[in-house]
């Protein structure tokens, strides 16, 4: 239901009533923790790989990371939380966008989506302070230079021609695979139709064996992700919600 | 010109003191006193130039080599990591914007509430504020990804009309640090003018008297030219006040602006604006140590009374930071938000917390226990050693906001200590080039505001008013 602001320049919804335009669910009780999606991602998206030296000191640069954490402090009780993938939430009030000086952290109209323009990164990396989800990762060396990692050349030949290979300097993110997204929306158009609900998905999610990771359209209220959220209404949360950044991304909460 | 005479204090009998012990009431004809600062300026030693080229070397050395190294292979060189992707080369800028902070106090604030013992220091805090404001831009360059598109940072006319976003808090900061840096340069300017052409006239020719000659603007004295000159001193003078002020608390809405735990503090303007103050006041004080032990006629100029001024600013404002840190420190505190406590259980009780507690000692207790004394304050090694023991503690202050106040955020995943790589020898190099600056200036333009300090003799004499002996000041407005 849109309010009627009226006022010129100002959209005629509040940003809460938006719903966004691509989304996802995320079951933590499905998650088993194997990683499958983080290779999937950083194949399907040329993520570089950093080496063993910066890897040990915490520069992995993957777009989507398992998190899994301590519960308890005391040794016999040890309890884990249960595992949490946590990509970029693709919010829609999001913290990374202002804060950039040169307009390369934006935000898409058209896909309600935060984009990162990688050849305007001037590396400020003013974005990856203020993401409170802590997802954004940093080009700190040229690691597909062969000269840094000379035996990582035959992996050169795996990437994938529809995505940018990022130099050093520069801030990159997880897109929600927009090259799959445009991909079925550039067939999409030439069929003279919208885009489906379930027509593609996220590598994260494909790669997904227990169809933890769900992506979807979050405008159609028959989707799939919008229909496993409205059936389990206790157990979605928002991360963070506190931070009223506005995610589009719904966890279902696990172990409960 | 009209003087009113007016008494200023009146000595108690038991503690009469000498009044030649104050520059002002200390003259000395003005052909000497020139000749005393020509002297200083261009007489050099071995131990100069061998410093000099000490210096130069680790210039080239940290800001050459280390830099091409940090732009040729990335950030990754520095110890620049996930959570903390700012290190010490923001704590760099910080700092350095701060030690620019005390020139423009010293010598406008100080100018406009017309405090006469400023006036031989003047020019030596003016020019930490453009040489110290350098190393900050220069290491705002070095903490880029891509050095090399900074220029993306400024709003030129381009083809693709792409402007930068003014959204932004660094864009704020950008424009803020050069109104700073060309409206301090300007305000160093003025009042030299009469001081390069006090040494143009004695300079015999070559090179230097080409110099001279060109920035004294062929300034001669005259009356009109006088008054144009105190005038436009006295517009810089009330117009850089706000500019200060507005530097410094911009450059802490990097942080404040930003939506991390520790960050986002609402007393951040004030508490940055007076972080820079104590630690500028204290860079002032070592650097007038250094001035009067190592020039030539300097102690003439700068006497226990300028180290008493600066002893009593410092423990003003050493006060006034320990209130504001009380502030800062308090609310977070008792409003309980878990992040904000865990920032400041991570600073007090974490594996850095002996930065948290070596910064409140130097930058508390040392002040406070040695400046109360006048007799500890009019000693010019005690007041460089605390001054530069302040420096150490509003460095470490900026240490534990930037690096180690971002360790902690809202993703305890991710938590992972920072350590400093090649930023241990780059910021070396910003205080060499720091000291190389003011070494070479000091052979170049005069330290010492002369025409000040002889409109300030002029003005103060002794009186016998009955029996007492009253320092009076001729109002020369």
């Amino acid at each position: 239901m849109a309010t009627e602001l009226g006022m010129p320049g100002v959209p005629n919804q509040l940003e809460e009533e938006s719903v966004g335009r691509w989304g996802m669910v995320i079951d933590q009780d499905l998650c088993t923790g194997c990683q499958a999606c983080v290779a999937a991602c950083s194949m399907e998206n040329n993520v570089p790989i950093v080496g063993e030296e910066d890897a040990g000191y915490g520069r992995y640069m993957h777009w989507i990371r398992i998190e899994r954490l301590w519960d308890s402090k005391d040794y016999p009780e040890v309890k884990m939380t249960p595992f949490q993938p946590m990509l970029c939430q693709q919010c829609h009030n999001a913290p990374c966008e202002p804060v950039c000086p040169v307009y390369a952290s934006v935000h898409s109209m058209s896909e309600d989506l935060n984009l990162q323009v990688y050849n305007r990164c001037v590396g400020t990396r003013y974005c990856g302070n203020n993401c409170p989800y802590q997802v954004r990762s940093f080009n700190w060396r040229d690691y597909n230079d062969e000269r840094i990692h000379p035996e990582l050349v035959t992996l050169h030949n795996q990437m994938n021609p529809d995505v940018t290979v990022r130099r050093r300097g520069v801030m990159e993110k997880c897109t929600f695979c927009i090259q799959r997204i445009h991909k079925a929306e550039d067939k999409a158009k030439s069929e003279g139709r919208d885009v489906q609900d379930g027509e593609f998905t996220t590598a994260c999610a494909q790669a997904c064996p227990t169809n933890a990771i769900r992506f979807g359209r979050l405008d159609d209220p028959e989707s799939q992700i919008n229909q496993i959220a409205a059936t389990n209404p206790s157990r979605a949360y928002h991360a963070l919600e506190e931070v009223r950044t506005l995610p589009r991304i719904t966890y279902l909460k696990g172990g409960v | 010109m009209a003087t009113i005479a007016k008494p200023l204090a009146r000595p108690r009998a038991e503690e009469h003191e000498d009044p030649r012990q104050y520059l002002m009431h200390d003259p000395l004809p003005r052909g000497q006193m020139n000749a005393m600062v020509m002297e200083a300026m261009h007489e050099t030693n071995p131990i100069f130039w061998g410093i000099t080229g000490v210096l130069a070397a680790i210039v080239l050395f940290a800001l050459g080599y280390e830099w091409y190294i940090l732009i040729m292979q990335g950030q990754g060189t520095a110890g620049v990591l996930r959570p903390d992707y700012w290190g010490v080369f923001l704590v760099n800028t910080v700092f350095w914007i701060g030690i620019s902070h005390a020139g423009t106090f010293i010598s406008a604030i100080l100018r406009v509430l017309k405090i006469e013992s400023r006036r031989p220091f003047t020019r030596a805090a003016e020019l930490m504020t453009t040489f110290g404001l350098v190393q900050a831009g220069l290491s705002i360059f070095m903490h880029l990804g891509r050095v090399w598109l900074v220029y993306w940072m400024f709003p030129i006319p381009n083809e693709r009309r792409i402007w930068p976003d003014f959204h932004s808090p660094l864009m704020w900061d950008l424009m803020a640090i050069t109104t700073y840096l060309l409206c301090s340069t300007m305000y160093l300017f003025l009042p030299l003018i009469p001081d390069l052409a006090m040494a143009r006239d004695r300079t015999k020719g070559g090179w230097l008297k080409t110099f001279y000659k060109t920035l004294a603007l062929g300034f001669r004295g005259t009356e009109g030219e006088w008054k144009n000159l105190t005038t436009a001193m006295n517009i810089f003078a009330f117009a850089i006040i706000p500019v200060m002020f507005s530097v410094h608390t911009i450059v802490s809405w990097d942080f404040a602006m930003a939506s991390r735990p520790g960050w986002s503090s609402t007393v951040f303007g004030p508490y940055f604006v007076i972080g820079a103050l104590h630690s500028g006041m204290a860079a002032v004080a070592v650097v007038l140590f250094l001035l009067r032990s190592s020039m030539k006629h300097y102690k003439y100029f700068i006497r226990a009374e300028h180290f008493n001024t600066m002893g009593t600013l410092m423990l003003l404002v050493s006060m006034a930071w320990a209130y504001f840190y009380f502030n800062d420190y308090l609310v977070p505190w008792y409003g309980g938000d878990v992040w904000d406590k865990l920032v400041q259980e991570y600073t007090e009780k974490g594996p850095l917390a002996y930065l948290w507690y070596t910064m409140l000692i130097v930058n508390i207790a040392v002040p406070w226990a040695t400046l109360w004394n006048k007799k500890w304050r009019q000693t010019p090694w005690l007041l460089a050693i605390v001054g530069l023991l302040i420096n150490v503690g509003m460095y470490l202050e900026r240490y534990i906001i930037i690096p180690v106040g971002v360790t902690i955020n809202r993703m305890p995943f991710t938590w992972r200590q920072y350590e400093p790589r090649i930023e241990v020898p780059m910021t070396i190099g910003t205080f060499a080039l720091f000291l190389l600056l003011y070494m070479l200036a000091s052979r170049l333009i005069p330290l010492i505001p002369v025409w000040e300090v002889q409109e300030g003799q002029e003005a103060h004499m002794i009186r016998k008013i009955g029996k007492a002996e009253i320092s009076t000041l001729s109002d020369l407005e």
